[in-house]
């Protein structure tokens, strides 16, 4: 009898299940290795690479595609390259900080909203309020107004990526509050939840220990989406002269920066753009992949 | 379904409300002051009166509830007025606007019609496209042309307008020089040949804008199709002999129309504010454009209206939609 209880292969977690899944994804696979490159290169390029983004370098201004500068230089003689280097640094940073707050938002809200029935109607009335409201032209207004209070009060590089990350943050919480409350409705009237209650489980405890991990995979969802979303929000509010100023380039300044010269110096616009495009679509299709690969209806497949 | 279209518009009224108090209070935290352009030279009480003037002494619910009157009363006057050449709104104070210091409503109206030709267009010829992908890479799943298919679709939820638009301007306008770079806002269509000209300058800011709605609709589409294809009445139309062509576009497609036409409708007021990035990147001068020299030059009344008038726009559409899903799909009931 004991026997027959042995499994027959050694058992494994669900996460390698996912993971199992995640491999066979070919897209998602490829973009999860493009974005580990740019991530890496963003990371550690700075100190790889020879030239300080702010290096101004008159007799060498405006060259083209070259050895020393492989991307080029612009109007100061700074080298492209290193400019990217650190934009992508500052453009992934807001990207991932903005999504960490919209997600932490979002948990919040869905579950409160999700969990205690008495927030319900409240909670999702200010879902809707927000949802309604003119996110691009409320984020101007909002930059507008806040830029010049907070880079006082924190040095301008500091101010400007505080409120670059609440502004995006705070207004890019409400799919996943709807996404997460969805799924704690449904858990509640599971069986484990009312085990849980019923030995006395406190609602703290319930939503850390039983609610929590068991909606991680539409929150990782959705921070995937949020990554891109964050990314394009910030690099337009730079494309529109909104962002960081000129000196912190970001990939969205650069761009915004390039179309000054956009009859001279065509390919100028080419790098940053890409660098958006790409960062943004190898996010995408991870987070395409992951959707497949934690649905448990697919995966068994 | 009335009962329920008269609660939903009575409940617009106070989210409206509220979202205008909130953009209200937003702007008043401004710490900008419209009389730092006035010369040094005028004295602080003539400045006092000035403010005075432009009401901005009064308490903040004051204020709120001058800017309802002008918005909600006022505006609306001149409207009529303009209509039937009536006297309502004579000699009443209108919303002013700090660059031009002409009504704002004047204003947005010159601008108007650049945003629709370029966006409505913009918006009609994705949908257009996007429907027949989203049906065939539906019928056809994993085919190569679905494969594509995703992947153009991908491609435009993750290249932003400010990048497709200048890449754009990069292939046809630098390199090839087949289109202008810049929309003439001042040709006006008499001829064909002007006719030619204004086709040529509306291709590129029409197809960046289309890009991206064809990505969103066509996955819509394409999942809605998915849905229908396995139905049990499918089978059914199959079964007793109807032609292929009779059960896709017919049977499937109606029943897969329903949740993609309230998609199309919500992504209307999406695409006015999604325009201001196109709109600056081919220098339409529309509402778009409107809206960031308003915020580059502190202009408060001019910010205030048009992201207001977002907002109304908004909760239009998404009443729109929520009724033609109660009138499209019989199975839906609201009451």
């Amino acid at each position: 009898m004991t026997d027959s209880a042995q499994p027959s292969s050694a058992p494994h977690s669900q996460w390698w299940d996912v993971w199992r899944q995640f491999k066979s994804h070919r897209g998602a696979m490829i973009s999860a290795v493009i974005f580990l490159i740019i991530l890496f290169a963003v990371m550690f390029g700075e100190a790889l690479w020879p030239f300080d983004a702010t290096l101004i370098d008159i007799p060498a201004r405006n060259q083209g595609p070259s050895w020393v500068h492989p991307l080029g230089t612009d109007q100061l003689g700074r080298d492209t390259l290193a400019r990217m280097i650190r934009g992508g640094q500052i453009s992934i940073a807001v990207g991932l900080t903005a999504m960490l707050l919209a997600l932490f938002l979002g948990t919040l809200v869905g579950v409160s909203a999700g969990y205690f029935r008495r927030l319900d109607g409240i909670l999702m009335r200010l879902t809707d309020l927000f949802l309604a409201l003119p996110l691009l032209p409320l984020l101007l207004v909002m930059v507008m107004l806040f830029r010049e209070p907070l880079s006082a009060a924190f040095g301008t590089e500091t101010g400007i990526f505080i409120l670059m990350v609440s502004a995006i943050g705070i207004t890019s919480w409400m799919p996943t509050a709807r996404i997460v409350r969805g799924d704690v409705l449904a858990l509640k009237e599971r069986e484990f939840i009312l085990s849980a209650r019923s030995i006395g489980t406190t609602p703290f405890k319930m939503i850390l220990r039983h609610i929590l991990p068991n909606v991680l995979s539409p929150i990782m969802v959705s921070a995937t989406l949020g990554i891109a979303n964050a990314i394009i929000t910030e690099s337009a509010l730079s494309f529109l002269g909104l962002g960081f100023p000129p000196d912190f380039p970001t990939w969205g300044r650069l761009l915004f920066d390039a179309t000054d010269f956009l009859q001279l110096y065509p390919e100028r616009v080419i790098w940053p753009g890409l660098a958006i495009s790409l960062t943004v679509l190898s996010v995408n299709y991870i987070g395409d992949g992951l959707r497949d690969a934690l649905d448990p209806r697919i995966r068994g497949r | 379904m009335l009962t329920f279209t008269i609660r939903r518009l009575l409940l617009a009224v106070p989210t409206l409300l509220f979202i205008s108090l909130v953009i209200f209070l937003l702007l008043k935290l401004a710490p900008n002051d419209p009389m730092a352009q006035v010369p040094l030279t005028v004295p602080p009480e003539v400045k006092e009166k000035m403010r005075e003037a432009l009401g901005l002494g009064a308490p903040i619910h004051v204020q709120y509830y001058k800017w309802l009157v002008q918005m909600f009363w006022i505006e609306p006057q001149v409207l009529i007025d303009h209509m039937t050449g009536s006297t309502f709104a004579e000699g009443k104070l209108r919303v002013i606007s700090w660059q031009t210091r002409s009504p704002v409503m004047d204003i947005v109206v010159q601008r108007i019609p650049q945003t629709l030709w370029v966006v409505g267009m913009a918006y009609l010829v994705g949908v257009l496209i996007a429907i027949p992908i989203g049906i065939y890479s539906a019928y056809k799943q994993y085919s190569i042309f679905d494969q594509i298919g995703t992947f153009i679709s991908m491609i435009g939820y993750s290249v932003p307008p400010f990048f497709s638009g200048v890449l754009m301007i990069v292939i046809f306008s630098v390199l090839l020089g087949w289109f202008p770079s810049i929309y003439d806002t001042t040709l006006v269509v008499d001829s064909w040949e002007s006719f030619g000209k204004q086709l040529k300058q509306m291709i590129m800011p029409v197809m960046v804008l289309a890009l991206q709605t064809t990505a969103q609709i066509s996955r819509f589409m394409r999942a809605s199709m998915l849905d229908n294809l396995n139905q049990d009445y499918v089978r059914t139309a199959r079964a007793k002999g109807l032609s292929e062509q009779v059960v896709v576009m017919v049977h499937v497609l109606r029943n897969s129309m329903i949740p993609v036409v309230t998609v199309i409708a919500l992504g209307v007021p999406a695409i006015f504010g999604g325009a201001i990035i196109t709109e600056q990147v081919f220098k339409v001068n529309g509402i778009g454009q409107l809206l960031i020299t308003a915020i580059q030059a502190n202009d408060l009344p001019m910010v205030q209206t048009l992201t207001f008038m977002f907002a109304i726009l908004i909760v239009l559409f998404n009443l729109i939609a929520d009724i033609m899903y109660g009138i499209l799909d019989p199975r839906i009931r609201y009451d």
